[in-house]
């Protein structure tokens, strides 16, 4: 349960970071380590140098905008889900973020280090892909923005090349007429869920005009499916379950040590339900003023 | 090839130690190893039972998911760190060791040190805890003598001593 021997840099810049990075096809990027150090203890990874980014300056920010929420590589969990203008701006990121593993992990991992960290049980990925965001990264040929749409190669795998280091994860912000749900199933609050499932819903008057509801644990990728249709402009017992099988049509729930493959089938139906009439009802709360 | 070692400094209990490390040397490893404080204990070594939790900057963190080089700039605080300033040489226990003795909030003891860590930040952060609350601050922490119950009274007794200490 040690670590193989890496070489281990310490960069003050950004520059000398990806230097490093770019000058060693077997190096890795350490930030909160939460899931990477894991991974080296039991020698499932063994890297040959790791670029250690927690002395970089000015990448702890968590900044909003009209547009949305940016944050920064070294942002730690703990602080997103304690930002009062994360949960003002978009409330699926504060909601999703009090599912992520326990207090003492949050305060050292990372919301950007998860994401490109790309494990499909986890709660960020899906969120970014349900919402839409993207990931800004840079390596010593220059920055570029990856939408969540095209990040999520397969498991653990995201479309980073070796040579970047992630920046900064966008989510766009709460929409006009939008309510959002999150919920998950697990054998205890704080581990990997066995399924998790958030929505976006958007009302105008009492009819939903759009749905979407993303899915963890529940295929090798985070995946988000359009529910639009099948809901029919309104949630009800019907039209959620409606939703449910078309999700499934889309997910490929594997069977392990916890849970059947029938029985995250089953969980699907349920969370597809839950946090569509979740997010409905924060909708239409919101359109009244509520939240 | 003999493996390249990286002088660090390392500020553990308001005190800076020098040592000389491999980098792939775990903080928890650091810590008892190479500095002695073996009140850190190790249990699962990836991140999972919560007994090597201490306090970097005042936050609990797993010291098995850090390694001691990244560990720099930063101070850390070990159950030995726990003790209070009354005057006297020892000191004395702090408020979360106290509310352990008085509510027998150990048996085996070998998850103590993570759970008296995390307790000690969690009321920090939260000086009246609810039953409910006190649970779920404990959350990260598994006691494999299943003691619980007496370690939720524990957490909930320690919010009383603190708030009675001046």
């Amino acid at each position: 349960m040690k670590p193989a021997p890496f070489a281990y840099v310490r960069p003050q810049g950004l520059q000398h970071a990806l230097e490093a990075l770019a000058a060693d096809p077997g190096a890795k990027v350490l930030a909160g380590g939460q899931s990477l150090v894991p991974l080296l203890s039991m020698r499932l990874a063994a890297p040959s140098t790791l670029v250690d980014i927690n002395a970089l300056p000015d990448l702890d920010g968590i900044r909003v905008d009209d547009t949305g929420i940016h944050v920064g590589a070294l942002a730690r969990h703990a602080d997103v889900l304690a930002s009062a203008d994360v949960r003002r701006v978009q409330p699926l990121v504060t909601l999703a973020l009090s599912h992520v593993a326990h207090a003492t992990i949050r305060n050292r991992g990372t919301t950007v280090g998860s994401i490109v960290h790309a494990d499909a049980a986890a709660e960020m990925p899906m969120v970014l892909a349900l919402l839409g965001g993207s990931v800004t990264v840079a390596s010593t040929s220059g920055t570029r923005t990856i939408p969540a749409s095209g990040l999520f190669a397969g498991p653990l795998e995201s479309t980073l090349r070796h040579d970047e280091i992630a920046l900064e994860a966008f989510f766009p912000g709460l929409g006009a007429g939008e309510g959002v749900g999150f919920e998950e199933v697990a054998r205890r609050h704080g581990d990997y869920a066995l399924v998790g499932a958030g929505a976006v819903v958007r009302v105008e008057g009492e009819a939903v005009v759009a749905a979407e509801v993303g899915f963890l644990s529940a295929s090798d990728v985070p995946v988000v499916v359009d529910v639009t249709d099948p809901l029919g402009g309104v949630v009800s017992t019907s039209s959620t379950d409606r939703a449910g099988e078309l999700a499934l049509q889309h997910l490929d729930p594997a069977e392990d040590l916890h849970a059947t493959a029938a029985y995250r089938r089953q969980l699907v139906r349920v969370l597809t339900t839950r946090v569509l009439g979740a997010a409905y009802d924060d909708a239409l709360g919101r359109a009244r003023g509520e939240a | 090839m003999s493996e390249e070692l990286v002088d660090i400094r390392l500020t553990v209990n308001d005190v800076v130690h020098a040592l000389r490390v491999p980098a792939r040397r775990l903080l928890s490893d650091a810590l008892r190893h190479d500095l002695g404080l073996t009140g850190t204990h190790v249990g699962c070594e990836h991140g999972v039972c919560g007994a090597c939790t201490v306090l970097v900057d005042g936050r609990p963190m797993r010291s098995c998911l850090m390694f001691a080089v990244s560990a720099v700039d930063t101070e850390i605080t070990t159950v030995e760190g726990l003790a209070e300033d009354d005057g006297s040489p020892e000191g004395r226990l702090g408020p979360v060791q106290q509310a352990f003795v008085e509510c027998h909030g150990l048996q085996c003891g070998f998850c103590t040190p993570g759970f008296l860590t995390t307790i000690t930040a969690g009321l920090k952060h939260n000086p009246e805890p609810t039953e409910d609350e006190a649970r779920e601050m404990i959350a990260g922490n598994l006691c494999r003598c299943t003691g619980y119950a007496n370690i939720v009274r524990s957490v909930l007794r320690a919010a009383e001593i603190a708030s009675e200490r001046p």
